[in-house]
């Protein structure tokens, strides 16, 4: 597609345009952390900008093991869950992307499914399995249902990534002396690093904001996640309204996402195959 | 070094299709063979299985007389230059050509020197810290050429290494493959469906044909003495000229008229005893303006008259093509050079001849112009087996 010259008339609506998308995606999180920032008596004021800064909220969730303990539970679950599911899915997705093996329609497909599978009707079946087998309220009793949500993800996103990356190279490799190992080590997964990282933060987003499962398989802070934990968020007395520390808990949930987002943002984007074949 | 050979080698896919039947050709140490042919010959598939990235189904691969169907490309010790270069484009151009002796675990010092060394040769050293995405076509080329020769392999391997560079730059590149082979002396199997790269870069070539070799020799045996129809057609630019004729009483009799056969190629076609219907083949620098040809030669030559329909002015030569109301030879290989060239798409009733004229020709489009041509030229082949019944080899 050919650049059209950018006239002023073009810029201001483009301009106009982007600035309506950014105030929508962003009105509730701002809304979120300003909340987050006011004090108990003007947190239903209803101002945008607090009118009295406070970060009392913030020192009270980190002072109790309330928040502490599932924030711990959230990144544990999320990186270990994140971790294999990248792993199993690099080796689904290059199978898929390089072999032709029997089965591998079926393969594609059964993932497919699983990944538009309601999850809402397996909560029950899994509550009482793992009651059973004692994973019920264990940090495994979470990973295990994310990593199969996960996969779905992580192979197809792979895959395709694999799939960019010249089948020439691979016999270049081979040709140049590497086993197959070696030709995947030092040439297949550093050009395949940005998709590799994409997945990792596209699985991590998907573990962490989990709410469903950590609600349903969990009991108490020995395994909850933050999302279920918020829910159970009280103020120092029964009849202490939470808001200010729950907003104060969704904003620290969401900084890793962003920063995640922000530093990753260049190796996601960046084209490293370039250069690789003519053109 | 090394010398290869190919002994009855097959390539059978499990759907029972043949890419490569039986394939015998033996490469002598240093040598230089093109494998040539059309789009899917197999000429490809044989270098994949020399290589190793494909597996052979029937047959030997004997490299140095050494069993080599089995063994991984890894432990073949040959270095193949691909197509579309196949540059790593995570590493430098001196990590590039490094890679091979890096994973030979060839200590650091020797590596520095012999990619010097490999790069002075190909005019690389300014080059050596860029990465594959910033260098040019032809200097891309050159670095895959580099990461070849950086190791010195028994073989080099190279899958049409010209096809995607421009024309002029081809050209060159054409004449530094050469040389470097020469220079390094190492046995190179090269495969191409440029008739042009197989007639200037080979000591021998290989005419492949659905999986089939259809003849091997040196250019010039090929372009005197094709075996068929097909290696008539395909070697030489612009292709032979074929017209459908017949042996009648020591004449042949064909659109560009009677003419009487000489001895020659007269003993030769009863000694192959052929059909009395054949196909004649002559090429298009074996005409000459009528005008332009000594009386002597006129004599024991044969013209015709015709009108020129397109001229071609080249400079130093033209190219006059004339169209003959007589259906074109038909034969199954012609039609998939025609195929393969894409004239079969081309309208147009009849066959036309193409003819290469001294620059002094006087021919102009659209008038009559007689040609002289020397019987003796002539080539016949059998219009059923495609056999070269004149074939003198």
């Amino acid at each position: 597609m050919a650049m059209q010259p950018a006239t002023a008339g073009r810029k201001a609506r483009w301009a106009l345009l982007d600035i309506v998308v950014v105030v929508y995606a962003l009105v509730p999180v701002l809304w979120i952390a300003s909340l987050s920032l006011k004090t108990k008596d003007t947190v239903a004021d209803g101002n945008f900008v607090p009118r009295e800064w406070t970060l009392q909220n913030y020192r009270d969730i980190f002072a109790t093991t309330e928040f502490i303990r599932p924030l711990f539970n959230s990144i544990g679950i999320a990186l270990i869950a994140t971790f294999i599911a990248v792993v199993l899915g690099m080796m689904a997705a290059y199978a898929i992307a390089r072999l032709d093996f029997p089965g591998k329609k079926l393969l594609v497909g059964v993932s497919l499914l699983i990944a538009m599978f309601p999850q809402i009707s397996l909560v029950t079946p899994l509550f009482n399995i793992e009651r059973e087998l004692g994973l019920f309220d264990t940090w495994p009793g979470l990973i295990l249902p994310y990593i199969t949500f996960a996969l779905p993800l992580a192979i197809y996103t792979l895959s395709s990534f694999f799939r960019e990356i010249p089948w020439e190279l691979e016999k270049a490799a081979k040709m140049d002396g590497a086993t197959p190992a070696q030709a995947f080590r030092r040439v297949i997964a550093p050009l395949a690093a940005p998709g590799v990282f994409t997945t990792a933060i596209l699985v991590f987003i998907l573990c962490w904001n989990d709410f469903l499962f950590a609600i349903s398989l969990t009991s108490t802070e020995a395994s909850r996640t933050v999302p279920a934990a918020l829910s159970f968020f009280t103020g120092t007395s029964q009849f202490d309204d939470p808001t200010g520390t729950i907003s104060a808990a969704a904003v620290v949930i969401t900084i890793p996402i962003i920063l995640f987002v922000l530093f990753f943002q260049r190796r996601i984007v960046a084209g490293l195959t370039s250069g690789a074949v003519k053109g | 070094m090394a010398e290869i050979v190919l002994d009855k080698v097959t390539k059978r896919y499990p759907d029972g299709a043949r890419a490569v039947s039986e394939m015998n050709i033996e490469i002598a140490d240093g040598e230089f063979i093109i494998l040539v042919g059309p789009s899917g010959c197999g000429k490809s598939t044989a270098l994949n299985m020399i290589a190793g990235l494909e597996d052979i189904s029937g047959g030997e691969l004997r490299i140095d007389g050494e069993r080599a169907n089995e063994k991984s490309p890894k432990d073949r010790d040959i270095a193949m230059v691909f197509q579309s270069y196949a540059l790593y484009p995570h590493m430098s151009v001196r990590e590039n050509m490094a890679f091979p002796l890096r994973l030979a675990k060839v200590d650091g010092a020797t590596v520095d020197e012999k990619v010097e060394e490999a790069a002075r040769i190909l005019d690389l050293t300014q080059h050596l810290d860029r990465r594959p995405a910033n260098l040019s076509g032809g200097q891309r080329q050159r670095v895959a050429m580099g990461r070849a020769i950086v190791r010195s392999p028994k073989a080099f391997l190279m899958d049409e290494p010209l096809s995607n560079l421009d024309a002029k730059l081809r050209g060159q590149m054409r004449t530094s493959v050469s040389k470097l082979q020469k220079q390094l002396g190492t046995t190179t199997v090269y495969v191409t469906h440029d008739q042009t790269e197989a007639m200037t870069l080979g000591d021998r070539v290989v005419v492949l044909r659905g999986g089939h070799v259809q003849q091997i020799g040196s250019p010039q045996f090929l372009y005197d003495q094709p075996a068929n129809l097909f290696v008539a057609g395909f070697i030489g630019s612009p292709s032979m000229n074929f017209v459908p004729a017949a042996l009648e009483d020591g004449s042949l009799k064909s659109p560009l008229g009677t003419v009487p056969l000489t001895d020659r190629v007269r003993s030769l076609v009863e000694a192959a005893g052929g059909p009395r219907e054949v196909i004649a083949g002559i090429r298009p620098e074996h005409f000459e303006d009528v005008s332009l040809v000594d009386d002597k030669h006129r004599e024991s030559g044969a013209t015709f008259r015709s009108t020129v329909d397109v001229l071609e002015s080249m400079g130093a030569e033209k190219y006059a093509y004339f169209s003959l109301e007589e259906q074109a030879a038909v034969n199954e290989e012609l039609a998939e050079l025609a195929a393969d060239a894409g004239s079969a798409d081309v309208p147009g009733s009849g066959s036309t001849i193409v003819t290469r004229l001294d620059a002094a020709s006087a021919a102009a489009e659209g008038g009559a112009l007689e040609v002289w041509f020397d019987p003796d030229r002539l080539q016949l082949f059998d219009p059923k087996s495609g056999r070269n019944l004149t074939f003198d080899g």
